[in-house]
């Protein structure tokens, strides 16, 4: 029996910021789940499963938030899977609902994700513990910082490369009301100039932490024909998984990354992605991530990525362009990172993304990865239904 | 609908033996002979799998992203097909299931590891209620299943010789059972929360356990008498156990009749009951007789290593069913405070 094609029926986001001390947590989700639901013209009732998905449960406080958050998502009386796998958590999340309605378990599934970073301190929440690691890294750029030198080396990309990308997306960004970060006034130099942080990474190349949630309607075929607005088509989603550190493990390009990005491709019937993707949103939490990626990912040949973000391709009136929405860069709730690329994708193929709509855009990549370069989530979304 | 198209099968299930302490080994070390049993099992490599689950929680492990360690054990490279649910690994079984009823994969190893005795539990666990209203009163684990347990006692449902006796027959069916850590009866002791008294609560301990699924063929080629997951479902209730009549499991229920647990009698119940009263309101739900086997490895109150215990109830059904012992057999998991969060699954062995 083949699988139930899925469909993207409603998107919802709150407004981002370093701290929502306006919300609780409840308040924080249900923000997000409420606009999916008008978007798809839902309510609470048509929902038959809530899928959550966060980054670990240290950064609010809260172990296994699903059991407190149940009320505020209409749960009650319903199945609720609650998903993390570190960065990628958004991603995995969302494929785990589309599999519910992929495997007609569901008809209608509510996927949620986000964080509260306000609660706790993330930089040192990411920044292991003794004996767990040497007392040697703070923060994930830290952890990062060695991956994207060995990239410099290796390519021989020019060290003005990150603050291309961390402008573009900045830029990106003042075109996205829901958007964390909204610098009307930067300017290249001011990257550039911009503090130290992890030698190569700048403060302005730098992700925030920010507070927010994401939400999106999955549905089957007959949901989708009910809905008000046009869907996305699910066309190929992958989750791929190495361990943290092994001898050979290559952090500049993950194998898994490689490989789920391949799975998605063969799904999806992609056979090159820089001629048949219209739009990627990567997870770019750092700048000089945005070469790598589209090295890891097939959009350029190993060490030339760093080119494409020159050329000025990857902007939002390039030929290929990346993270129309201002990135990781730019919003940064962790747990819901994931899925903001997800929902960004899908609003692209759907045609309202706003101010920053790649215009035709038809097929859309979202991204998603965490850990140490070691989980990877992917899903390609189109204008139109796959063929099957 | 939730009841499987496709014939989906558990194949294989290994546990570790759960201990009070394991200061000696990491998560992964504990975790690797159980995976190590169901592949040996099975003759799979971790190449072969065609999808991998796992259920943990960082705040038992005390620190950040501590799943991600368990991917050594795994041994997962190349890289594979992989999630993670932070719960119990019930749960991951579940989400493997809908993942090879998509068709995607027709094998999937689910795993689950819990480290109880690196914290306090009480403690920990009371950090999964409402940060407003609820979890800064610190009421704890055994508490609020004391709440339960007098609710079902004001209610004429059971008493605290009734309670013992429940304790006594799970810890005496634990006495065979190699895994456990309470292997036969206990005194039931002094109160620990009224009504609750030592016997009626689990002791903590550390442990960890695999299960491999498998669809159609492959199951019949891995494992002589696969337990078929004839329909798994689960359900949530309102947090605050004032919005609850603590007496009932009305999410137990649904996902049971969801489940197809009615459609015919079962021999075998396996049910993730921590308190002695959680027992009484699960047989309530599930309409378990006296003719019905419950908890031959002795539940939860003779072995509960936390985020395993849910998935071992599956583990110990599938395996009654693989050794002919159980024909149709019940599995359920629980998840928060009172019974919040209930999983039923129903297993069958192919006709003799």
């Amino acid at each position: 029996m083949t699988k139930e094609p899925v469909a993207v029926t409603g998107i919802g986001q709150t407004r981002h910021a370093a701290a929502r001390r306006d919300v609780s947590l409840p308040g924080l989700v249900r923000e997000a789940a409420r606009r999916a639901l008008d978007d798809a013209g839902l309510d609470w009732p048509d929902v038959e499963a809530v899928v959550l998905g966060k980054a670990p449960d240290f950064f609010e406080g809260v172990m296994t938030p699903e059991l407190c958050l149940a009320d505020a998502l209409g749960a009650t009386g319903k199945p609720v899977l609650r998903v993390h796998t570190a960065g990628s958590v958004g991603g995995s999340t969302a494929l785990v609902a589309a599999s519910l309605v992929a495997a007609r378990v569901h008809r209608t599934v509510l996927t949620v994700a986000y964080e509260k970073q306000s609660e706790s301190n993330a930089m040192w929440a990411l920044s292991l513990p003794v004996p767990f690691q040497p007392p040697l890294l703070a923060g994930a750029g830290g952890f990062f910082a060695p991956h994207v030198r060995a990239y410099i080396r290796r390519s021989g990309a020019p060290a003005d490369t990150g603050a291309l990308v961390a402008h573009k997306d900045r830029r990106n960004a003042l075109l996205n009301p829901f958007a964390h970060l909204h610098e009307h006034d930067l300017t290249l130099e001011k990257v550039r100039s911009s503090p130290m942080l992890w030698d190569p990474i700048r403060y302005s190349e730098t992700c925030p932490s920010s507070d927010g949630a994401c939400a999106m309607v999955l549905t089957d075929r007959a949901g989708a024909a009910r809905a008000p607005r046009p869907p996305a088509w699910l066309h190929g989603g992958a989750m791929r998984s190495e361990p943290t550190l092994f001898p050979g493990k290559y952090f500049v390009s993950p194998r898994a990354g490689r490989d789920c990005a391949t799975d998605v491709y063969r799904q999806a019937g992609v056979t090159d992605p820089r001629h048949d993707i219209d739009v990627a949103e990567l997870y770019v939490p750092f700048s000089w991530y945005e070469p790598m990626w589209l090295e890891n990912l097939g959009f350029a040949e190993e060490g030339q990525g760093w080119r494409l973000t020159a050329s000025g391709a990857t902007a939002l009136d390039g030929d290929l362009p990346v993270n129309p929405s201002g990135g990781v860069l730019s919003t940064n709730p962790i747990g819901a990172s994931g899925m903001l690329r997800f929902a960004e994708a899908a609003l692209q193929v759907r045609g309202l993304a706003g101010d920053h709509q790649v215009p035709g855009a038809r097929r859309a990549l979202g991204h998603a990865y965490g850990g140490g370069s070691q989980f990877f989530a992917m899903w390609l979304v189109g204008a139109e239904p796959p063929a099957t | 609908m939730t009841r499987p198209p496709a014939d989906i099968a558990v194949v294989a299930f290994a546990q570790t033996p759960c201990r009070p302490r394991t200061g000696d080994v990491s998560e992964a070390e504990m975790l690797l002979p159980a995976l190590r049993a169901v592949l040996d099992a099975t003759g799979l490599r971790t190449g072969d799998l065609g999808f991998v689950c796992s259920g943990s929680s960082d705040y038992l492990a005390g620190r950040a992203f501590s799943f991600t360690l368990t991917l050594d054990a795994v041994g997962a490279w190349p890289p594979v097909p992989e999630s993670h649910v932070e719960m119990d690994g019930a749960w991951a079984l579940y989400e493997a299931w809908v993942r090879l009823l998509t068709g995607e994969a027709d094998t999937a190893l689910v795993h689950a590891h819990g480290m109880s005795s690196a914290g306090t539990v009480r403690d920990v666990l009371s950090r999964t209620l409402d940060p407003y209203t609820l979890a800064p009163l610190w009421p704890d684990a055994v508490a609020l299943a004391a709440l339960q347990a007098q609710a079902l006692i004001d209610a004429g449902r059971t008493d605290e010789k009734d309670l013992a006796a429940v304790a006594h027959r799970n810890r005496t069916a634990a006495a065979s059972n190699p895994h456990a850590q309470l292997r036969g009866p206990r005194p039931q002791g002094d109160y620990v929360v009224q009504p609750l008294r030592t016997g009626d609560c689990p002791p903590v301990g550390d442990g960890a356990a695999a299960v491999v699924l498998a669809t159609g063929d492959t199951a019949r080629r891995l494992c002589d008498h696969p337990a078929w997951i004839r329909g798994i479902d689960h359900r949530i209730e309102p947090h605050a156990p004032g919005l609850r009549d603590l007496t009932a499991s009305p999410s137990t229920r649904l996902a049971a009749e969801n489940a197809g647990a009615f459609d015919a009698p079962v021999d075998l119940a396996e049910l993730h009951a921590p308190f002695t009263a959680q027992e009484v309101v699960l047989r309530t739900a599930l309409d378990l007789g006296d003719d019905v086997t419950v908890n031959p490895s002795g539940g939860a109150l003779a072995a509960n290593p936390l985020m395993a215990t849910g998935l071992i109830r599956i583990g110990e059904a599938a395996a009654r069913i693989h050794r002919g012992e159980a024909h149709r057999a019940l599995a359920h998991a629980t998840s928060g405070p009172c019974l919040q969060h209930n999983l039923v699954a129903v297993l069958e062995g192919d006709r003799p």
